[in-house]
């Protein structure tokens, strides 16, 4: 991997919950990197883990979380090293967050744009009038219409969409060089999403910011991602440019999202979904965690948890179906038709550049 | 605004017309009469006072009468006091009531949110337990047994304030911190429960994420939110000791109003009832109202605007 591009390198982060019952096994070993100016999808299901790692680079865990091993390097320090006050200076002005729910994220009897311009006066030291001005300014780069009018409104004045913007201005007021959009859609209406998806993106771009983008909507990971890490049980399983997830998925819990997600070649009356349910954290099963879940699953799978195999250079799938030594199975049909599809484009990828005698990479390789 | 405050005001006289007309017509119902203790007196006697207090007449004139009288500013004079005004009467004795008062609600309120605040922001921790403590004390001993510790204590034992007199503020101090317990538990309770809540807020969670530090968190943010629904007890509880915690203006001897009350109901002094009764409910009502109004200054969701949309 390539450390001069890595803006954050998450690594062997292991959290534990303390609770009565005993330890809750929140985040299992996850390593990953953010790189400069890209957006990172972490996919997966209520509880497997995602915001609590969003959670620990932020430095705002529950008071009962215990991280046990791991460091998360950030500009060559580990942000779990820092001190309260160290963590303080960097919220909200090297990493920023944005969370899920816009109608409970913005302080009810607070002016909006004071709220705007409070992350200024906090770290830029601003006074009041001038972190006013800069806020009225990030108002109208998040289009927030009539924002001369609209700077001294109570945040109930607002509907969700436009609390959202709001949110989103609070997180970027600062020019953060890390966003983390914490389900930053998932409260909204479908025609509200795109537009705060178009927004962020479109943001991402003027701001030069990384995000990291945790959802479980795969439909919305698709528009937005240049790489995917597929979250499961407090484990990343797989990881991969935005295509190999979606066109290539190796790992059988990677296939049962994307088959549970309806598309608009799925045909058949029944939406297919995963059985069962994630597994307790508090007392983790030997072996692959989804392996109770998994049709595909081998015997090896309840003994021995399986390693990262690589796919191809940008590409690891935790499965021993990769095994060399591993029976051929065939995926869910959908997913046998992504991968027809992937292989496609992959050949016509080929030829293309074979009819070229100067690639064009410039404009082929958007990964 | 206006037409809100005119709308509350013209509700603010309907209530007072109402409490006047039900209590006039309960104290009718109390039973003996205001000469009920005066057994030397002939009969002859008796209603020849009658007359010259008006009470031979029909219950329905008296209350016409009163009524007629109370919308002039007439309250009538104090049958137990000779002859004096009821007005003079309250206006002369309210004073000491309402500085004790108010010292005691602002005292206890502003203790209150501190304690409050400390035990929700260390939440579980022996300082939420020692806050929780003393909020049950505060709630659970009766403020008499209070005043009686303080004027052992602090009066007597160490002598730094005097005991039962009055005069200037030193001697406003033991009877303050007496009644200031009920509102500082009260407070504490109410803003630690509620602080608990706002810390465990979205939008609480998002100004730490801004890197405001645990104290900015708190101040500019929590504290606000959390104090919305104390408004809504403290009215009320400064009404209650305002107008007399009469125990502990007995102990202190301090020439309040709240004694004057139990005096006024155990004699059937109808003037003086009626004038106190008055008196509290209208300070309720503008209690009430200026409460309603701090609502939505501190809460701009409620807030009260002339303007449609």
């Amino acid at each position: 991997m390539d450390n001069e591009k890595d803006i954050l390198e998450v690594r062997n982060l292991q959290v534990n919950f303390k609770t009565y019952a005993g330890d809750v096994k929140a985040i299992r070993n996850v390593s990953f990197d953010l790189r400069k100016g890209e957006t990172l999808a972490i996919v997966g299901e209520s509880g497997s883990g995602k915001s609590v790692t969003t959670r620990t680079i932020m430095g705002l865990n529950a008071t009962n979380a215990d991280i046990v091993n791991g460091s998360i390097m950030y500009k060559g320090e580990d942000l779990l090293k820092k001190s309260e006050k160290d963590m303080e200076a960097i919220r909200g002005q090297d990493i920023a967050e944005i969370f899920q729910d816009p109608m409970t994220s913005l302080d009810p009897t607070m002016k909006i744009g004071r709220q705007i311009a409070e992350p200024l006066m906090v770290h830029k030291g601003m006074k009041k009038e001038k972190a006013l001005a800069q806020a009225l300014e990030m108002m109208k780069l998040v289009g927030i219409t009539d924002a001369e009018n609209r700077i001294n409104d109570y945040p109930h004045q607002f509907s969700g969409g436009m609390r959202q913007r709001i949110v989103i201005a609070i997180a970027l007021v600062n020019y953060p060089e890390i966003l983390i959009a914490d389900e930053p859609t998932t409260a909204l209406d479908v025609t509200i999403q795109a537009q705060i998806l178009n927004l962020m993106k479109e943001l991402q771009d003027k701001i030069s910011t990384s995000i990291i983008f945790i959802t479980h909507d795969l439909g919305v990971v698709a528009g937005m991602a240049d790489r995917v890490a597929v979250m499961y049980a407090g484990k990343i399983v797989e990881y991969g440019t935005v295509d190999e997830i979606f066109y290539n998925p190796k790992h059988p819990y990677t296939w049962g999202l994307l088959s549970s997600m309806p598309t608009l070649d799925t045909k058949g009356d029944e939406l297919p979904s995963i059985p069962g349910t994630p597994p307790d954290l508090l007392d983790p099963p030997v072996g692959d965690a989804f392996a109770a879940r998994n049709q595909y699953a081998l015997k090896i799978d309840t003994q021995q948890e399986p390693p990262f195999f690589k796919v191809s250079d940008t590409h690891y799938a935790a499965t021993w179906l990769l095994h060399p030594d591993a029976p051929k199975v065939t995926p869910p049909d959908q997913i046998v038709a992504r991968q027809k599809k992937y292989a496609e484009m992959q050949a016509a990828l080929k030829q293309q550049q074979a009819a070229n005698t100067v690639p064009v990479e410039e404009e082929e390789e958007q990964q | 605004m206006a037409k809100y405050l005119a709308k509350r005001i013209f509700y603010l006289i309907l209530t007072l017309f109402i409490v006047i007309t039900v209590t006039f017509f309960l104290m009718k119902l109390l039973p003996g009469t205001p000469l009920t203790n005066q057994a030397k007196l002939s009969k002859s006697q008796i209603a020849l006072i009658y007359k010259q207090y008006g009470l031979d007449k029909p219950v329905w004139q008296q209350y016409v009468l009163y009524l007629a009288g109370a919308v002039r500013g007439n309250f009538g004079t104090s049958f137990q006091f000779s002859d004096q005004p009821v007005s003079y009467l309250i206006s002369s004795r309210i004073e000491p009531s309402l500085q004790i008062g108010l010292q005691a609600i602002i005292v206890g309120v502003i203790v209150g949110i501190i304690i409050g605040s400390f035990g929700a922001m260390k939440q579980n921790t022996w300082a939420d337990t020692s806050a929780t403590i003393v909020s049950i004390l505060g709630i659970s001993i009766p403020s008499f047994v209070l005043a009686v510790l303080l004027q052992y204590y602090l009066g007597l034992k160490a002598g730094w304030f005097p005991i039962a007199e009055w005069g200037g503020f030193s001697y406003t101090v033991l009877p303050t911190l007496a009644l200031a317990f009920t509102p500082l538990a009260e407070s504490a309770r109410f803003v630690r429960t509620e602080m608990v809540d706002v810390l465990s807020s979205d939008y609480i969670e998002l100004a730490k994420a801004k890197g405001l530090s645990r104290m900015g968190v708190i101040y500019h943010h929590a504290l606000r939110n959390s104090l919305i629904p104390l408004i809504t007890i403290v009215g009320p509880l400064a009404v209650n000791i305002m107008t007399g915690s009469m125990v502990v203006e007995n102990i202190f001897s301090i020439p309040g109003i709240g004694e004057q009350f139990v005096k006024s109901v155990l004699t059937n002094d109808y003037p003086t009832i009626m004038g106190l009764t008055i008196v509290y409910s209208f300070m309720l009502c503008v209690v009430l109202l200026v409460t309603d109004i701090l609502y939505g200054i501190v809460d701009p969701r409620i807030r009260i605007t002339g303007k449609a949309n």
